[in-house]
This record gives structure tokens, sequence and C-alpha cells, in this order.
């Protein structure tokens, strides 16, 4: 197998993004592009979830405190201040890590269920304290009045095309960036602490450190899909940092996969596609979506492209000629999240 | 080299490690016995900082580094491996002691380069043969034998080039071919090495035949001390410790 590098990597992102591109000429209509944009946020949100669940195993509950945060910090910012997007990104994904580091450091310590529990009380924490405070934040009718989106360097938000592009090239530089870190030193003292966070420490790693890390990296990339949200809907809502928000990001992640890096972003299109064509048929969508979930969770046992995945594999055993090869095709195989 | 000095820690009411003092001399390989409970592992688990001592010193080449984190001591080259192999279960051998050679060269939180780094491979390889495992480099450690995962759960701790390594128990649960092939691994690396070695052990063949000396715990305290032949005759050690058992085998 090729080795992967960024340079390949950066390669097949800018081809992606070139088809990206093209694609609303192809599939006409603004249905398409509306989904596209969400699917970036949500893509985006997804995957960085995946960071702490899949690689880091760290089960967050809480990770919708980024994409509210993301949402609602880039609203206000460029509701309040006479600044460029690029600014008010730029001070988004700042504030991200700040707020990230604070609420990481107090969260990180802790193992497992507890750790999930304290991550979705410091969500639920911004989700009071947005409904609270009603002067800044418009309480629980939201973030009205229209995000401002002055032109930069050429790109025209208020035009659907160009907002399409802005997101999916986010989209795609965001992969490339998550998909670099995973296959980066860092990424691999992750999966060990995964493994066993008890041995990491005998090797002289400090675990405590590298979670928060991942953790603010995470959270960082948690708010640039909110950000994205915030410009598709032009404001912001409540529910952007509601629980249920933390929840769509895991059932994507459920239905998609964890040990395969884009197996989120399929978690993500079969969501959304599923929340698209179960409520235009039927008022009962959680229902539905239950159903869906617990076929997966009961009858896969994992998500869609763990599922492919090992079943690749399971083939490349069967059809190996010889026994030996057979052996090495099945252990150098990644497993959970390896390549 | 290392140097323990009145080492206490007490769980509850029961003194596990009971004012041990004792000294292991640069480049020497010893074994630490006794019975069930006598407290090896929570020696063990002082000296590489897993526990934090109630009181005591432990002195490594003079620098007390009692107290300090697991991170810290296994800096200042002590290394360790476990009774029951920990390792990374979903890593290839190759992945896991290349990650170890990032950390032990701090550099496991890099995020700018891809791993590994260039550099890293040939210590990797070089680890992974002297732990024997050259052939199995491309298998996932969860794959591996039970005897191959405490070579490679050793390997991990080679990578970081202890001036000290601490083997607890690196034959149990080991068929006795597959325990002299062990026993064989370990004396190459200490030879080959130059480090102190300490290891826990239950095999009294083994102990008698590669220790330079023994120490001998029995209720957190030390019980006795000596090459393999003074504690064969220690009465308290044979009353202790081997008891009628192993006189008969002797007789």
């Amino acid at each position: 197998m090729m080795r992967s590098s960024l340079l390949r990597d950066s390669l097949i992102a800018i081809a992606v993004f070139a088809v990206l591109a093209l694609l609303p000429f192809v599939v006409q209509g603004k249905g398409f592009t509306d989904f596209m944009v969400r699917l970036a946020a949500f893509g985006i949100f997804a995957t960085s979830l995946n960071l702490l669940v899949g690689y880091a195993g760290m089960e967050s509950f809480g990770h919708g405190l980024f994409f509210g945060l993301g949402c609602y910090s880039f609203g206000l910012i460029m509701q309040t201040f006479p600044v460029s997007i690029p600014v008010a990104f730029l001070a988004t994904v700042a504030l991200s890590i700040v707020v990230g580091t604070v609420v990481g450091a107090i969260c990180v310590r802790l193992n497992e269920i507890y750790f999930a529990f304290v991550t979705l009380a410091f969500q639920m924490l911004l989700h009071s304290l947005i409904i609270a405070w009603t002067p800044i934040t418009g309480g629980d009718q939201g973030l009205t009045g229209g995000i401002p989106r002055p032109p930069f360097l050429g790109i025209r938000l208020d035009d659907y095309y160009h907002l399409y592009l802005f997101s999916t090239g986010l989209l795609v530089a965001s992969l490339l960036a998550m998909y670099h870190i995973v296959q980066s030193p860092f990424g691999y003292t992750l999966r060990m602490i995964r493994d066993n966070a008890a041995r990491a420490p005998f090797l002289g790693i400090n675990v405590f450190r590298v979670r928060l890390m991942a953790y603010v990296i995470a959270g960082a990339f948690g708010a640039i899909g909110g950000m994205i949200m915030s410009l598709f809907v032009s404001g912001a809502f409540p529910d952007f940092a509601y629980w249920t928000i933390s929840g769509e990001a895991i059932f994507m992640i459920m239905l998609g996969g964890i040990t395969v890096f884009l197996g989120p972003m399929v978690g993500a299109v079969m969501l959304l596609l599923l929340n698209d064509f179960v409520t235009k048929m039927t008022s009962h969508y959680g229902l539905v979506l239950g159903i869906v979930i617990l076929l997966f969770a009961l009858g896969l046992r994992k998500g869609l492209m763990d599922f492919a995945a090992d079943l690749w594999r399971d083939r490349q055993t069967a059809s190996g000629p010889r026994p030996d090869t057979a052996a090495k095709a099945v252990t150098s195989a990644p497993a959970r999240a390896g390549e | 080299m290392l140097k323990i000095e009145g080492l206490s820690k007490s769980f509850g009411g029961v003194a596990a490690t009971n004012d041990v003092s004792l000294h292991f001399p640069k480049g020497s390989l010893t074994a630490v016995i006794g019975p069930n409970g006598a407290g090896k592992t929570t020696f063990f688990n002082l000296i590489t900082g897993a526990f934090k001592p109630d009181r005591g010193r432990i002195l490594l080449d003079g620098d007390d580094i009692a107290g300090l984190s697991p991170p810290e001591i296994v800096r200042r080259g002590i290394g360790r491996a476990f009774q029951i192999a920990r390792i990374f279960p979903t890593l290839t051998v190759r992945q896991a002691v290349l990650g170890a050679v990032h950390a032990h060269r701090n550099q496991h939180r890099i995020i700018a380069k891809r791993f590994p780094m260039s550099g890293s491979g040939d210590r990797a390889e070089q680890v992974i043969a002297l732990a024997g495992l050259t052939a199995k480099a491309d298998t996932l450690s969860r794959n591996l034998s039970h005897g191959d995962q405490k070579l490679l759960d050793i390997a991990l701790a080679l990578v970081l080039e202890p001036r000290v390594l601490l083997l607890d128990e690196p034959t149990a649960g080991m068929g006795p071919e597959e325990r002299w092939a062990m026993i064989d691994t370990v004396h190459r690396m200490w030879e080959l090495e130059r480090m102190t070695l300490i290891f826990i052990e239950h095999d009294m063949s083994i102990v008698f035949k590669i220790a330079q000396s023994v120490r001998v715990l029995s209720y957190g305290r030390v019980l006795a001390e000596g090459t393999p032949d003074e504690i064969r005759r220690h009465p308290e050690v044979i009353k202790a410790y081997l008891g009628d058992e192993f006189e008969a085998s002797q007789a």
C-alpha cells in the first residue's frame, strides 16, 4: 500500500473539492447546496467528536458545547463588531480553544461515565446561559435579525453558491487537517491512551496533557461546524447548544462507524438524509430514527463503515492463497480507527 | 545506583511495605522473591510512582524520586514491565514500539509531522529484534501469544533505555519451555543494555540460576538479602517462604 503522506492527501483533497465545486452545475436546485452546507457543518462536527470517541477513547456527551459556542460566538461577533468574516472566524476558534482548555482541564481527568456526564453538564451550562442572558443572546428566541456577511476576498456569502463553496471548502480542509492529526505521532499517542491509559504513563506519556490537547483540538473543529451552521441559518438558536445536538453527533458516529476516519461523514450523510426523508413522510420522526439506530446497534453492532471495513478484511483473508499471507492480511489490518 | 531508604506504604491498617531499605548496585541483576502478599508488586509500584510512599526515600543516582509521577520517573530512567502484560491491543508490534520511541524522544505530541518520524524506525527495529519479535512486527498486539505479549511489554520498557528495569514476574503464566526462553531473552537484554535489572520471580530454579543476588520480602519487610547460595541456606527464608516442599526437593 502506498504510504500516506500530507502531499498525497492534499492532492486528493484538492481533487475532491474540485468535484464538489462542479457538482451544483450537475445537480441543480437549492435543495442540494443546502443539504451540502448542512452536511459540512455536521460532518466536521461529527468527525471532530470521533477524534475523541474513536481515536482517544474519550466518550464525550457534551460535544455540542462547541457547536453552540461556535454558532453564538460567530453570530454575536458579526452582529456586534464591524469585522470581516475571517476575523470573526479566527476569534471564534480562539474562544473555543480558551473554553476548551478551561472545561477540558476539569473534564479530562475523569474517566468514562464521569467524563461523559461532566462534559454534558458544561454543555447544559452554556444552554442555560443562552436562555437566561436574553439581552445578549436573544434567549429562547435565538439570535435573530440575520448575520451580516460582508464580502471578503471576492467571496460573497449572501450568494448560495459562494456559501456552498465556502462550506464545502472548510469541510474538505477540516477533514484533511483532522486526518493529518490522526496520522501524526500525536494521533498514535491518542490510540495508545485509548488502548491502555494505565500503561501510557510508564512510557513517559503525560495522559492528562495529551487528552487535554485532544479535547481542545476537537472543540475547535466542533466550533467550525457551528459557525457554518450559523451562516446557513443566518442566526443562532438555543437548540444548537442543547444536548440533542451532541446526541445527533453521537448517532452519526454510531451509524457511520468509529474505526474508519470517514465513518462519521458517512453517518452524517445517513442521518441528514433520514431526517429529510422521514420528516417529509411522517411526523413520527423520532420513532423511525430510533428503529434505525436500534437496527444498527443490535443488528450490525457497529457502524456502516466499521462493518464494511471488517467485511473487506475478511474477504482479504478468505482470498489469501497461502495461510501465512492470509494471516498477515488479518494481522496487519488496522483495528479500531487504525489507519 | 538505586537506593531505597526506609520506604513505607500502608493501605488502611495494612503495612504493604514496611521500612524497606535496599541497595541495588549499578548493572546488577537482582531477584525479588517472597510469598504471595509479601509486598513485591507494591514495592515496584512505589519505585515507579504508581503509588506515593508514606515515608522513605528512593534515590536514583543520589536524586530522591519518591513522590514523582510515573512519567517523570520514567524520564529519569526507571522502566517497568507488568505481571500481566500491559500492551496496546489494536496497535501492531511495530506501531506500539514506534509509539514508545516517540514518547521516549518526547515527540509523542507532535502534530505537524506524520507517524512515524524519520529516525525512529531503526531504534524500533533494534528493540523488536532484541525481544525476538521481528517476525511478528506486523501482528496486532492482541493477536500475540501470551509469551509474546510479555516480551512486547518488556520491549516497550526497553525502548526507554532504562538505567533500571523492573520486571514483575516475566515468566508468569508460561509453560516450562517458554519460561527458559523468556529468561534467556531477559538475560541477553541485561547483558547487551548494561542496565540494572530487578525482577520478581516465583520460580526458584530461575531465581537461583540467573540472579546475582536475591532480596526476600515477607509481610512488607526485608527478610533477607544475599547471593542465591546464601538465600538457599538462610533458615528464616526456608521457614517463611520456601518451606518444607523446597527442603524436600533439595533432598
